[in-house]
């Protein structure tokens, strides 16, 4: 498998009247053409970790990294105009809510076509065509009607599709989504997952899928960092994550409630300052 | 108490009692506030203002209402002996005059936050709060008074009360409150519908309870913010009612009355109108850079 | 099944905006028994949290009968209702006041319905839901999430309610935190013998907490289960299986 993506000792520090305080401490992984899931609950710097991929650490925090390394680009020497070139193009991410990421006085076609005047030059008639396409892929019964929609005119999953579907247009070879599915129904959330396995499996893109929710995660991606206190305390295989050996990871897996009815009171976390070091 | 531990004191996380609490958070906004040297420099023109007002029986050298030697001493330009600002056209000692109108002044801003700032808080949170009926009410009321320009409506109420400067006060007061009120309503209607107020009234709160503890303070800052920013334009329409007979009456020291007397000598000496114009200048700036930091520290929606 | 606490007979709740009525419950019943914890499960938009608002009152009843300890509830609520019924709100971050301790905030209903012990109900309501008194002057900023939760909580249990109506309480939280949570409940509801009204997205959670549940689907109450047949993923509807099957987690496409 190719390695698309290598991160190596990410750091990001932001500064705080007690000095500085950093949020990711030292995460490395590579990435290929691969579903990648990053679980932890909040605070631990998993949606940090994927902003300074992108280059998006919100000022006034610095992010850090010995190698971050995309398709043979050094993306800590990157220029703006670099970054022009990859963000959107070649690399985009997805947020949690698709309210706060979809401009509320623009139609979703002008904002597919917005995206699409980043990556290639074509004429309007073809970028129209690639829009109404993409609506498509992401399950849009009505592409025609939601191109002319606002955002405020679709329901949450629609708008979260929509979201994903400008995010996709230009076909990245790397995308982020931070809790892409957070906001939607269960029924809802499967299948925008269902987008994003094919996208992986058709497209060959690179996924960094980061969720709080493990369940979710071992079951949608290949392999899973589990990331506690701005470290990665375990990588493994999705598959495997029943052996996992961190007692963080076990630990968040048993204080999980089951439909089929477990331990009562549920297993209590006991967190130990050791796993922070 | 060293200082260093009273510092920790104030800001523990975990207070011991309410005062330690309430004093905790007063520290912290001030922490916040002094950081901006330019609000820093606002407080300390208002602080001034008041100290001024206050001993201002002591600072001034002269009377500021009877003059000197109208022989010798009309007109005498600033830094002559004993007269800082100079002298106007009745020999009285403009510096004394500046300073005996600070208290005008003040009691000008004080009058009308004092009456301007609960009626529109009052009006603003009942009208959000009720919606309805009372909101349309309250609402087109409050429209009436927005419609007039400030100064021509401050104008028919002194024409209609006598000049004066009790009357421009009130006058400026009744037209001041509608943007506090508009503004607190806009306020009151982003939080009646939030989470807290709904289990407040769950604990079988009435509605004038959550008005006043619930509902008004979280009003409160944003309105104050408002005034500050307005005490500039107040001040200037006090000025400006005093510039045109109808505010202040002379002999008052008034400082916009003090314009208004001292224009007709402004070419030739021109220091009888221009000090009183810095002084408002002054204040005016003042209240605006005090105005400014504390929006930066007690909205939250301004901050970065 | 026992004495019945609370009971909802087809509940209607219309919302009109703007010339447009959203009938956001259409018909809903059921019966919660006294100390019985009770599940209603629903997507956003089924109306669920709308059945719980109505109840309390800060929804229009426009249809149907509530009815608590057999007596038909008035509008507007009387005094005595808030001493019976409270309720947990899902944010945590939302429903305490920014700018009152938790001091403040637990004094409030005890000031309101005119208590005297005060000092000694606050102190122990912190401790009953596992606070310590070093909590008790700090603002909602100074607190985490579950800490939060905790409070409001604490705050819902000062006036000694026999209902508790909770709405999400746990969404908003940490996997880690959801559980102590959870567990919080469950130890009160066992020591005070309270009757629960949970609502929920997450079918674990209600499995977890409830004993009997309803499915709700656009203002319908679309099944009614007890908790061992959701256990034994026995459901009738369509519309429940896929519940179950979406909360399992994410499947690959049937191809």
């Amino acid at each position: 498998m190719t390695t698309l993506l290598t991160v190596e000792d990410l750091r990001v520090t932001f500064p705080t009247r007690q000095g500085p305080s950093e949020v990711v401490r030292g995460v490395s992984f590579t990435l290929g053409r691969e579903r990648l899931g990053i679980v932890g609950e909040s605070g631990s710097g998993k949606s940090q970790t994927g902003r300074a991929i992108l280059g998006l650490t919100p000022p006034p925090g610095k992010a850090m990294a010995k190698v971050l390394d995309f398709d043979g680009i050094d993306l800590r020497a990157a220029s703006p105009a670099t970054w022009r070139t990859l963000r959107g193009a070649r690399m985009s991410m997805v947020m949690q809510d698709p309210k706060f990421s979809l401009n509320p006085v623009m139609t979703i076609g002008r904002q597919l076509m917005e995206a699409l005047k980043f990556g290639a030059t074509q004429p309007r008639s073809e970028a129209k065509a690639r829009a109404i396409a993409m609506l498509e892929a992401v399950q849009i019964r009505d592409p025609e009607r939601v191109f002319r929609a606002y955002p405020h005119e679709l329901s949450g999953g629609m708008g979260q599709r929509a979201m994903i579907a400008m995010m996709l247009v230009t076909e990245p070879d790397l995308l982020i989504a931070d809790e892409p599915t957070s906001a939607l129904d269960v029924t809802v959330q499967v299948e925008v997952l269902r987008i994003l396995d094919r996208l992986v499996a058709e497209r060959g893109m690179g996924l960094i899928f980061i969720s709080h929710d493990l369940r979710l995660v071992s079951s949608f991606c290949d392999r899973v960092l589990v990331m506690y206190a701005g470290r990665v305390v375990e990588e493994l295989k999705a598959s495997e994550l029943k052996q996992a050996q961190h007692p963080y990871t076990r630990g968040l897996m048993n204080c999980l409630p089951q439909i089929e009815g477990g331990q009562r009171p549920l297993p209590v976390l006991e967190r130990d300052a050791a796993w922070a070091r | 108490m060293t200082a260093l531990s009273r510092r920790e004191w104030l800001l523990s996380d975990q207070p011991k009692s309410r005062r330690q609490a309430r004093l905790g958070q007063v520290y912290r906004t001030w922490l916040a506030f002094r950081s901006n040297w330019l609000a820093m420099v606002g407080l300390a023109i208002v602080l001034i203002l008041i100290l001024v007002a206050v001993l201002a029986d002591v600072i001034a050298p002269f009377d500021p209402v009877i003059g000197g030697d109208l022989r010798t001493e009309r007109f005498l330009p600033p830094l002559s002996e004993g007269h800082l600002f100079g002298t106007d056209d009745l020999a009285r000692d403009i510096f004394s005059r500046i300073v005996h109108g600070s208290r005008l002044t003040l009691m000008v801003v004080v009058l009308v936050a004092v009456i301007a700032t609960p009626i529109g808080l009052l009006v603003g949170t009942t009208s959000g709060y009720f919606g309805g009926w009372t909101d349309t009410v309250l609402m087109r009321v409050t429209d009436i008074f927005l419609a007039f320009p400030r100064l021509i409506l401050a104008l028919a109420f002194v024409a209609a009360l006598g000049p004066g400067i009790e009357n421009a006060i009130i006058a400026i007061a009744i037209t001041s409150w509608p943007p506090y009120a508009r503004l607190a309503r806009a306020e009151t209607l982003t939080i009646r519908d939030s989470d807290y107020i709904s289990a407040a009234r769950l604990q079988g709160a009435s509605s004038a309870r959550i008005l006043w503890y619930h509902i008004t303070p979280l009003c409160l800052s944003s309105v104050i913010i408002r005034v500050t920013l307005d005490m500039a334009g107040i001040i200037l329409t006090a000025a400006g009612l005093g510039f045109l007979g109808l505010g202040a009456q002379p002999p008052q020291p008034e400082w916009g009355a003090m314009i208004a007397s001292g224009r007709r000598f402004l070419i030739d000496q021109w220091w009888v109108a221009t000090v009183p114009g810095i002084a408002i200048f002054i204040v005016s700036l003042g209240f605006n850079l005090l105005g400014d930091g504390l929006r930066d520290v007690l909205d939250p929606k301004a901050r970065k | 099944m026992g004495e019945v606490m609370l009971s909802v007979e087809s509940l209607g709740v219309t919302f009109t905006r703007g010339g447009d009525t959203v009938r956001a419950v259409r018909g809903v019943s059921f019966d919660v028994a006294r100390g019985e914890s009770f599940g209603i499960v629903g997507e956003s938009g089924s109306g669920k949290s709308t059945v719980l608002r109505a109840i309390c009152g800060l929804a229009p009843t426009s249809a149907g009968r509530i009815a608590l300890g057999g007596q038909t509830l008035a509008t507007p609520r009387p005094a005595t209702f808030y001493r019976q019924v409270q309720m947990v709100f899902q944010d945590p971050y939302a429903s305490l006041h920014p700018r009152h301790t938790v001091d403040k905030v637990l004094s409030e209903p005890l000031a309101i319905h005119g208590f005297s012990d005060r000092e000694a109900r606050i102190e122990q309501a912190l401790a009953d839901v596992g606070l310590g008194p070093s909590f008790r002057f700090r603002y909602p900023h100074q607190l985490s999430g579950g800490q939060r939760q905790r409070v409001a909580v604490a705050r819902a249990l000062i006036l000694e309610p026999q209902i508790l109506l909770l709405d999400e309480p746990t969404s908003a939280l940490d996997a880690s935190i959801q559980a102590e949570v959870l567990n919080l409940l469950d130890r009160l509801r066992a020591e005070r013998g309270l009757t629960y009204l949970m609502v929920s997205h997450d079918l674990a959670v209600v499995a977890h907490m409830c004993e009997r549940l309803i499915v709700m689907q656009h203002g319908l109450a679309v099944e009614e289960l007890t908790r061992a047949a959701l256990a034994a993923h026995r459901a009738e509807t369509d519309y429940t299986r896929a519940l179950l099957a979406a909360s399992a987690g994410y499947t690959p496409a049937t191809a």
